[in-house]
């Protein structure tokens, strides 16, 4: 493993992401990529009895679905890195609760996902594991209730508010195997522009996705070109525009070949979700149930995923505070130099 | 113009980038449901006067009618829908107050009676009782030395 410029590590032994899983909930799986799901589930408590158990058997059932895919079982798992959205990370801790394998609870909000590969990905790297798993989740009502109001409240929702995605993604990585390849990880520094207003979480997130985008690029010597697609975690709608314009700003032109999985995952004319989805499991399930795929058909090469967090809670937004944003960006391709 | 330049630069640049509400929709939104809602209270008003009972008692059956309607609709998560339509034209009259109770006790009763339900019914509603109830103590006591 290197260092190349300020934050970027290259991999010298780029881990394989040997299988992906993704279950959805029952907005997401009238979305455009439902097809692409292992599973889509047709209510939100899925036979439990309260949002943070729902959240916690997808969050389990998603782990057992990608066990089963892989052929492997909890034994061969090394470490595992998972977090979500909920107070002390309970979806991820009581999903693992049962496994057995050893478990490092990560927070980076909704840049959950693409924190837990960077981590997994030097724990491969350093060629003491054979496979680690990376997980997270997020359920819209289990956050709605944590951090805005209860589901039955007859308000409305402002242009600019995210929908939370209720579901899991998780893949595993390997030692072994024969791609696609995690080459290179960009760990975002936190960036605060001072954006205060909770239901705009993408504003909030986009200069932080820019910074990580510079860094990135400045790091590895690339261009945005380089790249058969740049896709962001959940800026949604007005955080993507935003993100053109700054890229532009510095000289970046990112508009031909970018998108956002909080974009893709819904379909905003019909399904009513507004700026876009949101949450942990955004990235999660697109990367695991989409773009996983696109990659092994050959649709995409060389992707650079970058995950976005808003790193704040409910008591920190009531003080008044600004929000900061975090991106942490990954560089997957089909072939490693 | 960069607007990553400054924090507040880069505000107004959200801000006049960023969707805004359909301002006049919305009104006329609340406008109907919310003027619907008050005739029904007024329907109410008005028949229970023709059935003989005094302006009193009246009233106070109406505030009961629309609380009890608004919280039976509340569970049968139709409220929230009817409040996503017409934002303030279903929040600010007592069915708002009705709901902004019931939706947290839903909500809760996962997390028990006494700590879910009890404790976090008034979550929402809590503010408006605190200085609805202060205000009008403050008004009393203004009326009690000059009126």
């Amino acid at each position: 493993m290197k260092k190349l410029g300020n934050q970027t590590l290259k991999l010298d032994h780029p881990p394989t992401i040997l299988d992906t899983a993704s279950i959805v909930g029952p907005k997401e799986s009238e979305g455009p990529l439902a097809k692409y799901f292992d599973k889509c589930l047709e209510d939100e408590f899925w036979g439990e009895k309260s949002w943070e158990k729902a959240e916690t058997k997808i969050f389990r059932e998603t782990i057992n679905t990608l066990l089963a895919k892989s052929g492997l079982s909890a034994k061969d798992i090394d470490f595992s890195f998972a977090g979500d959205l909920l107070n002390q990370c309970i979806s991820s801790n009581f999903g693992m609760r049962d496994s057995n394998i050893p478990f490092f609870g990560l927070f980076g909000a909704c840049s959950t996902f693409v924190e837990s590969l960077c981590i997994g990905s030097v724990f491969i790297d350093s060629l003491a594991c054979n496979n680690v798993l990376c997980a997270t989740s997020s359920h819209f009502c289990s956050a709605e209730k944590q951090f805005r109001f209860p589901l039955e409240l007859g308000n409305q929702r402002t242009p600019t508010s995210q929908w939370t995605v209720t579901g899991s993604g998780a893949a595993i990585l390997s030692k072994k195997g024969l791609g696609p390849y995690i080459t290179h990880i960009t760990p975002g520094a936190i960036v605060d522009m001072g954006i205060k207003d909770a239901n705009n979480m993408g504003a909030a997130m986009a200069p932080a996705a820019l910074s990580t985008l510079c860094t990135h690029f400045e790091d590895t010597g690339r261009t945005p070109d380089y790249y058969d697609a740049i896709i962001t975690g959940d800026l949604g709608h007005l955080g993507k525009s935003i993100l053109i314009d700054l890229a532009k700003s510095k000289n970046i032109d990112i508009s031909e070949n970018y998108d956002d999985c909080g974009v893709l995952m819904f379909d905003k004319k019909k399904q009513d979700t507004h700026s876009g989805g949101s949450g942990c499991a955004c990235i999660a399930t697109v990367f695991s149930g989409y773009l996983y795929k696109l990659m092994k058909q050959g649709h995409i090469k060389k992707l650079l995923l970058m995950a976005t967090g808003a790193l704040m809670n409910s008591t920190t937004s009531q003080q008044g505070e600004s929000i900061p944003g975090i991106a942490h960006a990954i560089s997957i391709e089909m072939e490693k130099e | 113009m960069n607007p990553m330049e400054t924090p507040k630069e880069y505000n107004a640049y959200v801000e006049a980038k960023a969707p805004k509400s359909p301002i006049l929709k919305d009104c006329m939104r609340a406008f109907l449901v919310g003027g619907l809602i008050c005739s029904v209270g007024q329907f109410i008003f008005e028949f229970c006067t023709f059935k003989g009972l005094d302006q009193t008692s009246a009233s106070t059956i109406v505030s009961i009618c629309l609380i009890g309607l608004s919280a039976f609709l509340t569970a049968l998560n139709i409220f929230n829908k009817i409040g996503k339509f017409a934002g303030a034209g279903s929040l600010v009259p007592i069915t708002g107050f009705a709901n902004s109770i019931v939706s947290p006790a839903i909500e809760y009763k996962s997390e028990g009676y006494v700590m879910g339900v009890g404790a976090k019914m008034f979550t929402v509603a809590g503010p408006v009782l605190v200085y609805g109830i202060s205000a009008s103590i403050l008004v009393g006591i203004i009326a009690c030395f000059f009126v």
